[in-house]
């Protein structure tokens, strides 16, 4: 989350204190992502230094120094609001990597590990939802952050599904190969023998140059 | 009392070697005021479990009490009376008469259940009313969004002294904002006193209940803690 640019965001509105602009941020985002006082000074001064805001030097430092936006720093929300953000590179995700490993560790049941992913996930779901059942109409700002974080954990669950659904259909197609097994020697499937190099490619693809 | 019980419930399909066992040993009991969620992937056995609910189908074997009564030592009559009078049924699909208009359509099952017309159409505006929809009681469905039908069948499973809901993917056919406002009357409706039952995969959906139980292969494997208070959420942000 970009604090830098959610400041300039509230400076785009007029002048500001710096204690204003952290109750403004916030009360737009529901008090969900608090802000301290620190960081909203050491933000501040770092866009003063790349010369996207200006403060009251009259004033001195304190609560009573104003910041207002620079014309460089409108250029610069405007090009950040309209840049994407990197969602191309996948997060290492903690959770991917538990339901991963535990696949490999004998003695335990995925199932079960999904299971308590996915109750503990609903469980912080039902507590946004309360929170969303309880926000007025007019706090739109927490509205979308708890709508957010709702999508997010609902993504969560649905991979969790998915992934309890392929890891079921996958051992009950291994059961099934392991029956139908050739008593003369194991029977990988032909892409996996292939990769293995225990069969050669038939017909006319290992003619093809 | 217990508005809805469940002992011991199994639900078997077939016999010998097509044998399918749809519902293993379901314990659930429902107090009034209460939102259930019953999620489970498909074929978990999450309709069978409401059907039985709702005497709409026999286990195989285990005991339905509603409202305390158990279901299978009822008559034919008595049994189609309870459906009539304490249970509402929503699905996803609405299922709305086409024909009649909304008032008409929430005041069916009074008049079905011999409430006189005139009286029945009240009631039936009142429940409107309490939905904010008392603006669309003359519409036919087909002149409702697919939101607005969904209300009206929230209405009509309610109307009267119905105090058991039962729902099957209520908002399955609805886009996120009109599930919103579904399930806010589905929580409206368990604050006067319903007690409400809603199956589903959707975990969004499943959110709204003060309960979720997880069903898998027939059986209940899990269930959520009761949610603390959202508050816990705004005390724990990554900076305070």
């Amino acid at each position: 989350m970009s604090v830098r640019h959610a400041l300039l965001a509230l400076l785009s509105e007029g002048p500001k204190y710096g204690l204003q602009l952290r109750q403004e941020f916030e009360a737009g985002t529901g008090e969900i992502w608090p802000l301290n006082v620190g960081q909203v000074y050491t933000t501040l001064q770092r866009l003063e230094r790349d010369g996207f805001v200006e403060s009251d030097d009259a004033a001195g430092e304190g609560p009573q120094k104003g910041f207002r936006i620079t014309a460089a720093g409108e250029d610069e929300l405007v090009l950040w609001l309209r840049t994407p953000p990197d969602l191309a590179s996948p997060p290492r995700d903690e959770l991917v990597i538990k339901v991963l490993v535990s696949r490999l560790v004998p003695g335990v049941d995925v199932s079960e590990v999904v299971q308590a992913h996915r109750r503990y996930v609903v469980e912080l779901m039902q507590q946004y939802t309360r929170l969303k059942e309880d926000v007025s109409e007019d706090d739109v700002g927490l509205a979308l952050v708890v709508d957010a974080e709702l999508f997010r954990l609902d993504g969560v669950v649905r991979w969790l599904d998915a992934a309890d659904g392929r890891l079921k259909r996958h051992a009950a197609g291994r059961a099934e190969t392991d029956s139908d097994a050739d008593p003369a020697g194991p029977s990988l499937p032909l892409r996996v023998r292939r990769r293995a190099g225990t069969t050669k490619p038939t017909g006319t693809t290992g003619a093809r140059r | 009392m217990t508005a809805l019980e469940l002992r011991g419930i199994s639900r078997t399909y077939g016999s010998g070697p097509s044998e399918v066992h749809a519902l293993v040993d379901i314990d659930l009991v429902v107090e009034p005021g209460d939102l259930v969620a019953v999620m489970g992937p498909s074929g978990s056995g999450k309709s069978t479990l409401l059907a039985i609910a709702g005497s709409l189908e026999d286990p195989t074997a285990g005991e339905v009490l509603i409202a305390g009564q158990a279901v299978a030592t009822m008559s034919r009559n008595a049994r189609a009376r309870l459906r009539r009078r304490s249970i509402g049924y929503v699905f996803q699909d609405f299922n709305l008469l086409a024909g009649l208009t909304a008032v008409e359509n929430v005041a069916l099952p009074l008049e079905l259940d011999g409430t006189p017309a005139r009286a029945a159409r009240r009631t039936g505006l009142e429940a409107l009313e309490v939905f904010g929809l008392d603006d669309r009681a003359e519409r036919f469905p087909d002149e409702l969004s697919g939101g607005e039908r969904q209300r009206v069948a929230i209405a009509r499973a309610v109307v009267g002294d119905r105090r058991l809901l039962l729902a099957d993917e209520p908002t399955g056919a609805l886009d996120s904002v009109n599930g919103e406002a579904v399930m806010r009357l589905v929580r409206a409706a368990c604050q006067r006193g319903v007690a409400g039952v809603i199956v589903t995969h959707d975990a969004q959906l499943a959110s709204w209940a003060d309960r979720v139980v997880f069903l898998r292969d027939g059986r209940v494997v899990d269930q959520t803690a009761p949610p603390p208070k959202p508050e816990s959420l705004l005390a724990s942000g990554p900076n305070r």
